[in-house]
């Protein structure tokens, strides 16, 4: 029966995060919007663009070979996997034992790679483009992710974000410099992972500025929808590891009871949306930068990254 | 005395019927020797274009009044201009298309407006039986080295802006060379502003290109009136004035918007996108059109500014300017635009005069030229207004001149609406008793832009040819790119914001 009850409790984090994905995107455009002095477009409207695509004829050109076809399911599963892994509401659910930082990194690193395949797989010239530039943020934002999962790890002394976020939110852990070295550096690799601005905008028109959407440009129907629906996926996948390492608060750690897990929820949902509202924000403040800044701005949350760790060393007050 | 080759060779050909530049009609050595004197800076090169039967080509020394220089086509041939004048080769190949002229000694003889799906070949030469060829079937310029690739972009792309087609030739994300292909919106305007009533080819020349409406109905109803000899009374010319600001005031507003959205900075697009249909929404409730299309007519106006929309004009002004200066301020305090725009896209200054490039494009790279100015025509004739010019030649650069011109259009307009003459908006124009030829310069938002007119006994227009600034800037953009990234491409061509439509014809 406990079985039964963790495995549904595991059930409610996935699906839950399938289901509420496109609102916080939804959230962020919404937003986005209201701050350009647009009306913008409903809150639903991912939902809706979600169905549409599923509903229309999947375009292949002729010379897709089988990974074309296969990517976005790939894709989607990895990203989904990744998401349900990082703890929401509650920590020490049934898969918590497996939900490991480095295997978040490497999930998002295989979905990276096998979109990368497919963006190269029909010859043109801008999923090549768009494959090269992903390519050259993943070399950058890969270690420096390493280096917030060794930063935390070293904290928290073991790399398993339930065990890390159940042991922040008794707040035991206190305010630390290095702490706030690896936010930054998650911040970063998370704009650069989310291809949002300043590194890519997601809302462009422009071929030549694009990376993620240069990859995807050739996609239709189901397969761009499991592709956008992987890319919310991701962007709520940041939000909550964000969520559970640095406002790890209001999760259900202790028994899954009602309340807890009610007011677990009701936390998870209401930091979501504090995230969807402060990205738009900050992304309005700032133009996207020229393709050869993204190594130094990347490269600074490698530096405050490894800087985070380096404090562990130095002393354990850090 | 080299500075003279060209004065000395004109000094004993009598000048045509053109007015108001003199027309000379040469032989084709002379008129080689004149393209030769334009390859080595002597002159600039306004146009080039054809008639059936003869080539001409406008050229203009710094400070003087312009020329035109003529020649027969010979057996199908005329001396080309391109292989002296790089600028030239363009309308060139635009001839050969059009005519089926051959430009002898011409580097470059690759079609350029026909794409072979025409249904017959040198419209309005010959008039052949159509070659066909595979739109497609097109011969880049050959690019050698290592590690290059191509990046085909266009002619549909992914946003709704007019068709053209760029090569980029790259290595890794440096660009080394950019090929333009254009054409794609070819609309036949030679052909159809031939042999029509003055009236139909006013509305032709209008639809040219539709955010330039005014400057080429201003343009053309100057040419018209030249040729007829009248001139718009003053009010009239004041109004025109009025017009032709508040059109480059949305597209500087519009503009300026989009460059900076093209950095992902939408703010700026947000507030200015404000500002154009300010601007627009004040035109159509003053002129009762939003572009003021065919709102110009050959003879003056086709519309008054009343006391009351005189007032709106100057209020919404009053309204926008303050606003636009926030905007300007948060441009010029955001350092990550800064670093996107500031030494992107660099244009040579030497290039600039080469290519007797107008507009924003011409004075961001040094070169002080404004036909409102130095081809001075009314309403701004003994008018004091500020030319912005800048030197740095860069994407920065032409936003600032974009600025610089906001500002002085707003205070050019405030003038002309205070010193308003009465009086009537529109004298008679008579019909031509015999073969007469016109042309004219104004300043569009994106610099020169030329009308030449021959007008037929009996109110119709023989023959009319309009030239947009876009001309001699599209070349130039091939040469601002160079060396810079290929995600910087937008934001630079946007800054030159050339127009397809408008040079497609």
């Amino acid at each position: 029966m406990a079985m039964m009850l963790d495995l549904a409790l595991q059930l409610v984090q996935i699906t839950l995060l399938v289901a509420i994905a496109p609102l916080i995107v939804g959230i962020t455009r919404k937003v986005r919007a209201r701050l350009l002095r647009r009306r913008g477009p409903p809150l639903l409207q991912p939902y809706h663009d979600l169905w549409k695509q599923m509903h229309k004829e999947a375009v292949v050109a002729d010379n897709a070979s089988w990974v074309y076809r296969r990517a976005p399911y790939m894709v989607f599963a990895a990203t989904w996997v990744a998401a349900g892994l990082v703890p929401t509401y509650a920590t020490g659910l049934l898969f918590s034992w497996s939900a490991d930082l480095i295997a978040v990194v490497a999930l998002l690193g295989t979905a990276r790679f096998a979109l990368a395949l497919a963006a190269m797989d029909v010859g043109t010239a801008f999923g090549g483009l768009g494959a090269s530039r992903e390519m050259m943020i993943a070399s950058l934002a890969e270690p420096a992710m390493l280096l917030i999962a060794f930063a935390v790890a070293l904290i928290a002394g073991t790399t398993q974000l339930s065990a890390i976020a159940a042991l922040f939110a008794t707040g035991d852990v206190g305010l630390r410099v290095s702490l706030g070295l690896a936010l930054l550096a998650l911040v970063i690799v998370g704009i650069a992972e989310n291809a949002r601005i300043p590194i890519d905008n997601p809302s462009t028109h422009l071929e030549l500025t694009m990376v993620h959407e240069a990859m995807i440009l050739e996609y239709s129907g189901r397969h761009l929808a499991m592709i956008e629906a992987a890319s919310h996926l991701k962007l709520v996948l940041y939000f909550s590891l964000v969520g559970c390492l640095f406002v790890p608060f209001g999760m259900a750690t202790g028994d899954k009871t009602l309340p807890a897990l009610a007011i677990g929820l009701a936390t998870f949902v209401a930091k979501l949306v504090a995230f969807a509202v402060l990205l738009p924000i900050a992304e309005t403040t700032v133009a996207k930068m020229r393709v050869f800044r993204y190594p130094a701005f990347i490269g600074s949350a490698f530096a405050a990254a490894a800087l985070a760790v380096f404090l562990r060393f130095v002393s354990r007050g850090f | 005395m080299r500075q003279d080759r060209v004065s000395a060779l004109l000094a004993d050909v009598p000048a045509g019927p053109l007015r108001p530049w003199p027309r000379h009609e040469v032989d084709a050595a002379v008129f080689a020797t004149i393209a030769e004197a334009l390859g080595a800076g002597e002159r600039e090169l306004l146009a080039l274009w054809g008639e059936p039967g003869r080539v001409h080509m406008a050229i203009r020394m710094v400070g003087e009044m312009p020329c035109v220089i003529s020649t027969a086509v010979v057996d199908g041939r005329f001396p080309s201009v391109g292989r002296w004048h790089p600028p030239a080769i363009r309308p060139e190949r635009a001839i050969r298309d059009l005519f089926g002229y051959e430009p002898e000694g011409a580097p470059d003889i690759r079609p350029w407006l026909d794409h072979g799906a025409w249904d017959r070949s040198a419209p309005l030469g010959a008039a052949g039986p159509a070659v066909r060829r595979d739109p497609a079937d097109y011969e880049m310029l050959p690019v050698i080295g290592e590690a290059l690739h191509q990046i085909p972009v266009g002619p549909v792309h992914a946003g709704i802006i007019e068709p053209g087609h760029f090569r980029f030739t790259a290595n890794g994300e440096t660009v080394v060379r950019l090929e333009e292909r254009l054409g794609y919106v070819h609309k036949g305007i030679d052909a159809l502003t031939t042999d029509v009533p003055i009236a139909r080819a006013a509305e032709r020349v209008a639809r040219l290109s539709g955010d330039s409406t005014v400057a080429a109905s201003f343009a053309f109803a100057r040419a018209v009136e030249a040729a007829l000899g009248i001139t718009a009374p003053p009010r009239a010319a004041a109004i025109r004035g009025v017009m032709a600001e508040l059109e480059r005031l949305a597209n500087h507003f519009g503009d300026v918007g989009a460059i900076c959205n093209d950095a992902a900075f939408a703010i700026v697009l947000a507030h200015c996108g404000i500002f154009r249909e300010r601007i627009l929404a004040l035109s159509a409730a003053v002129f009762g059109h939003r572009l003021m299309m065919d709102t110009i007519v050959p003879g003056g106006v086709a519309a008054n500014i009343t006391a009351e929309a005189a007032r709106m004009i100057v209020a919404t002004l009053d309204a926008l300017l303050p606003a636009f200066d926030e905007i300007v301020r948060l441009y010029e305090d955001t350092p990550s635009i800064q670093d996107r725009t500031c030494g992107t896209g660099h244009l040579a200054a030497d290039l600039a005069v080469r290519f007797a490039a107008g507009g924003p494009v011409g004075r961001a790279s040094a070169r002080d030229f404004d036909a409102r100015r130095d081809l001075a025509y009314p309403p701004y004739e003994g008018r004091a207004f500020d030319v912005p010019v800048f030197t740095a030649g860069d994407v920065d650069a032409r936003i600032r001149v974009r600025i610089g011109e906001i500002a002085a259009s707003a205070t050019l307009i405030r003038a002309l609406l205070g010193t308003m003459p009465e009086g009537p908006i529109l004298a008679p124009v008579p019909e031509a008793v015999a073969p007469c030829e016109g042309i004219a310069v104004t300043e569009a938002f994106r610099g020169d832009l030329l009308v030449w007119v021959r007008l037929a006994a009996g109110g119709r227009v023989a023959r009319c040819h309009v030239r947009d600034a876009s001309w001699f800037q599209w070349p130039l953009l091939e040469a601002a790119i160079e060396g810079n990234i290929v995600a910087d491409f937008p934001l630079c061509n946007k800054s030159f914001n050339c127009s397809y439509s408008g040079h497609d014809l």
